[in-house]
C-alpha cells in the first residue's frame, strides 16, 4: 500500500465499479488500483453503501420459496469454496492482477512490439482490452492518441509524458484529446497496466498499419 | 462518457453542504428498533452481531433471521437486474451461503450488513447474468486478534442511515436513475457519480477504518 499516489480514479469510474456496470478490463484496473490506494478504496466503498441502501429499501422484497432456508443450509454444509492461497506481500502485481497472470512478474508471457517495448494481453471480455506493458528504462512508447478512454497505471518504475510524472499506483486517464509519448524513467524498467475501450490510434503511419496485428 | 446529474461531488467537505432535511417515507420506521420482516431499518447494529454469531459460533438461528430479512431482497434485486424468478431464487441462496462462509471477512467499520450483502449479490449478478469475472481488490480484515471499536461500528451504521434518508429525499426521477444503475441496467451505465448524496462523511469514516486496519495488520 502506497501513500505516494497522486493520480487517482474518477468518481464516475468508482461508482460504475460499485454498481457493477464496467467492462471486465476496467473492473480489473479499478480492483488493482484499490489494492494499492486506500483513498480510492474508501471512495469506492462509499459508493457500495449507496448500493446497500438500494438493496435495503426496495419496495417489494420477493418471497423465497418454501424450503429455501433448508436448501441454503444444505449448500453451506457442502463447505466453503477453496480459498485462494495467501500471497506473499510486497509483490509487483497486486492480487487481482496475479489472478489474471497466474503468478507474479516473472510469470508474465511478454510479446515484443518493437524497440524493446513488450506487452501481454490479459484474458477479459472483448468490450475493452487490458494489457501489461513493459517499457525499458529510458525508452518511449510511440506517440499515439486514443479513440476512446485509456487508463494506464504504473506497477513498477515510473514514466513521464506531456501531462505529468507517474509512479507506482498512479493512474493516467487519457481520452481522444490527448496525444502523448510516455517515456520510462531511466532508473528502472517500467511495467504498467493499460486498459482501453477502443483501439489506440498511432500518429505515425507505420505503427497504425501494424495495429490490427498488435491488438493495441 | 458520463452524463452529469447534479453538482455536489464526493470529495466536497460535508460541512459546506446545507444541513440535511430528510423527507421520510411513511413506511420507514424511526426510533427504537422494530423487528419486522420487511420494514425494519438497517440502523440496528443487531445485524452486525448476527454476522459475528455466525462467524464465532456457526449460529443457525442468527443466520435464519438474516435469511428472512435479506434473501427476499436479494431475490428482488436480481429479478430487477434481469434474472428470472427461478435463477434469482437459486442465486439468493448462494449469496446467503457466501455470507456464512465469508462472515470472518465482514468489517462493520467499513460497511453495514446491507452494503456487504449488496456487494456479494452484485458480484453474483456479474458472474451469473453477465457471465463475466469480477476482479476485487485484495482482502483486508482485522484478523483473529484485533476487533474493531464498537463506537466506530455505530458511527458507520448511523452515517449509512443518513445516506438512506438522503436517498429517500431525492427527487423521484433521480433516485430511480441511481436505482437503475445499481440494478445493473446497462442502459444506465453512464450514470454520473455526482448524485448530491452525502457520501463525504462515509468516505472519511471508511478511510479512518482502513488506516486503523492497516495499523492493526502491521
Amino acid at each position: 500500500m502506497s501513500n505516494d499516489i497522486k493520480h487517482h480514479l474518477t468518481d464516475d469510474l468508482l461508482m460504475a465499479y460499485a454498481a457493477g456496470n464496467l467492462p471486465e478490463a476496467f473492473d480489473l484496473m479499478v480492483a488493482t488500483h484499490l489494492s494499492l490506494c486506500d483513498h480510492c478504496r474508501a471512495r469506492a466503498e462509499s459508493f457500495d453503501a449507496v448500493g446497500g441502501c438500494v438493496l435495503q429499501e426496495q419496495d417489494s422484497p420477493t418471497s423465497m420459496s418454501d424450503g429455501s432456508l433448508a436448501a441454503t443450509m444444505a449448500l453451506i454444509a457442502q463447505g466453503a469454496p477453496i480459498a485462494k492461497p495467501a500471497r506473499p506481500g510486497c509483490t509487483v502485481l497486486p492480487a487481482p492482477l496475479q489472478d489474471y497472470v497466474g503468478g507474479d512478474v516473472n510469470d508474465i508471457k511478454w510479446r515484443s512490439i518493437g524497440m524493446g517495448v513488450k506487452q501481454a494481453i490479459l484474458p477479459t471480455t472483448s468490450e475493452a482490452t487490458a494489457r501489461l506493458l513493459f517499457i525499458p528504462a529510458g525508452a518511449a512508447v510511440p506517440d499515439h492518441s486514443h479513440n476512446g478512454m485509456e487508463l494506464t497505471m504504473v506497477l513498477q518504475g515510473a514514466f513521464s509524458d506531456e501531462v505529468d510524472h507517474f509512479g507506482r499506483g498512479d493512474v493516467e486517464i487519457a481520452d481522444e484529446s490527448l496525444h502523448h509519448t510516455p517515456t520510462a524513467d531511466i532508473s528502472e524498467d517500467c511495467i504498467c497496466l493499460a486498459v482501453t475501450d477502443a483501439p489506440l490510434k498511432f500518429t505515425k503511419l507505420m505503427p497504425r498499419l501494424f495495429q490490427p496485428f498488435l491488438r493495441i | 462518457m458520463f452524463t452529469e446529474i447534479d453538482t455536489v461531488t464526493l470529495d466536497e467537505p460535508a460541512a459546506e453542504r446545507p444541513a440535511l432535511k430528510p423527507r421520510r417515507a411513511s413506511k420507514r420506521i424511526r426510533g427504537k428498533p422494530v423487528n419486522k420482516a420487511d420494514g425494519s431499518c438497517d440502523t440496528r447494529t443487531e445485524w452486525v452481531s448476527h454476522v459475528r454469531r455466525i462467524r464465532d459460533a456457526q449460529d443457525q438461528a442468527a443466520f435464519a433471521e438474516l435469511f428472512q430479512h435479506f434473501a427476499p431482497r436479494i431475490k428482488a434485486f436480481l429479478i430487477k437486474s434481469g434474472s428470472d424468478a427461478a435463477l434469482a431464487e437459486e442465486c439468493a441462496q448462494e449469496v446467503m451461503a457466501t455470507l456464512w462462509h465469508k462472515a470472518h471477512l465482514f468489517d462493520p467499520t467499513r460497511a453495514t450488513v446491507a452494503t456487504w450483502v449488496f456487494t456479494i449479490a452484485r458480484n453474483k449478478r456479474i458472474d451469473v447474468l453477465r457471465k463475466q469475472r469480477r476482479p476485487e481488490p485484495e482482502d483486508l480484515w482485522w484478523g483473529p486478534e484485533a476487533e474493531p471499536d464498537q463506537d466506530d461500528v455505530v458511527a458507520l451504521q448511523q452515517e449509512t442511515a443518513q445516506l438512506r434518508d438522503a436517498m429517500a429525499a431525492l427527487p423521484e426521477a433521480q433516485r430511480q436513475l441511481i436505482e437503475q444503475a445499481y440494478f445493473g441496467d446497462l442502459s444506465h451505465r453512464e450514470i454520473a457519480s455526482q448524485t448530491g448524496l452525502p457520501l463525504g462523511t462515509i468516505k472519511s469514516r471508511i478511510r479512518l477504518a482502513l488506516d486503523r486496519l492497516r495499523h492493526a495488520m502491521n
